[in-house]
């Protein structure tokens, strides 16, 4: 349907706060309801936009994390201890409240059922945002476009998502779910215990054979990492989408 | 996007693109004045501060496109984009 929406240009629009889900102890999510919202596509982003009394206005941009069959929109946000905005919206926000908003953003780094796959998704910490959308997506439809998900947290408890994806993980034999825990790992755990590098997606990654469309998102480091080891595995540098963010603590 | 020289994908500058243009501005074809490189908007650089957005090619370091916003206005500077092809769906 956005394939054929005629141009239009990007008006900051109110969303209003409908809910506020806790994901991990510094990770919420935040739905709004945004009347005339246009759609969107898995991948995009929104921009965020906060107002001081003074008139000083600061923007940020937020991965959506609802899949476009939703109607309201979700953001997951990671709460950055010397960030601007982000302590407001995980803190101060509240449900009812109004926020400004210009979106959806992006038609780079997006998946579409009819891109079809393989898929492979590397995420970094809140990376898996945009990552997630594109599962979500996927879920909504039923679609068996065989998808491989790596994801790198620091801790086991900071793992963003994680119920929801061991429980699409355990019905759908076509998405396979990879943790790594790059600083604390619980007793038990048996899977990946360091950053990702090359042989861990030599081994997780699919042969590039497969040609599959490659989405990384995370810290910057994360996303130079996974790309370069991508494109030296042999897998085509076009397949490979990145989309790195700022300085948000280094999650990875 | 807190420090001077952070360095983003196109996407980031899909927002304020996306303010002045009626396009889908990250998949746009940039052809870089300086070295000729071709790729879209998406697959650039971006260093995005409070004064305005650059967008660098990857390959030389070129300003491609360079945005400022003040009071009720933009100032948008070319100079570094040699053709830019806009598509009219997605």
């Amino acid at each position: 349907m956005e394939r054929t929406a005629l141009p239009r240009r990007l008006e900051w629009q109110l969303g209003r706060v409908v809910a506020v889900v806790d994901e991990t102890p510094r990770v919420k999510s935040l739905v709004f309801d945004v009347p005339g919202w246009a759609g969107h596509t898995a991948g995009q982003h929104v921009d965020v936009r906060l107002t001081a009394e003074d008139g000083y206005q600061a923007e940020r941009s937020y991965s959506l994390a609802s899949p476009p069959e939703e109607r309201q929109i979700t953001l997951t946000i990671e709460r950055l201890d010397d960030g601007e905005v982000s302590p407001y919206l995980t803190d101060v926000l509240q449900e009812g409240d109004q926020l400004e908003l210009r979106g959806p953003i992006g038609g780079y780094f997006t998946w579409h059922l009819a891109d079809g796959g393989p898929l492979l998704l590397v995420g970094g910490g809140s990376g898996i945002v945009p990552l997630m959308a594109m599962i979500r997506h996927r879920a909504a439809h039923t679609s068996t476009v065989p998808t491989r998900l790596l994801s790198s947290s620091r801790a086991f408890e900071e793992i963003i998502y994680r119920q929801e994806l061991a429980q699409l993980a355990a019905i759908d034999t076509t998405l396979m779910v990879t943790q790594t825990l790059t600083r604390q790992q619980p007793p038990d755990w048996t899977g990946y215990r360091r950053r990702i590098d090359h042989a861990m997606l030599a081994e997780v990654a699919w042969p590039p054979s497969e040609r599959p469309l490659a989405f990384v998102c995370g810290p910057t480091a994360l996303v130079e990492t996974v790309a370069s080891a991508l494109v030296e595995l042999g897998h085509d540098p076009l397949c490979v989408k990145t989309e790195r963010f700022g300085p948000t603590g280094g999650a990875a | 996007m807190t420090s001077d020289e952070q360095q983003l994908d196109g996407n980031a500058a899909g927002g304020i693109l996306g303010q002045i243009f009626a396009f889908e501005m990250t998949t746009a074809e940039v052809i870089c004045a300086n070295c000729d490189t071709v790729g879209p908007i998406g697959a650039t650089a971006v260093y995005a501060t409070a004064m305005g957005t650059i967008v660098r090619c990857t390959s030389c370091g070129e300003a491609l496109i360079r945005i400022a916003h003040g009071p009720q206005r933009y100032w948008v500077d070319f100079s570094g984009t040699q053709l830019l092809q806009l598509y009219a769906t997605e």
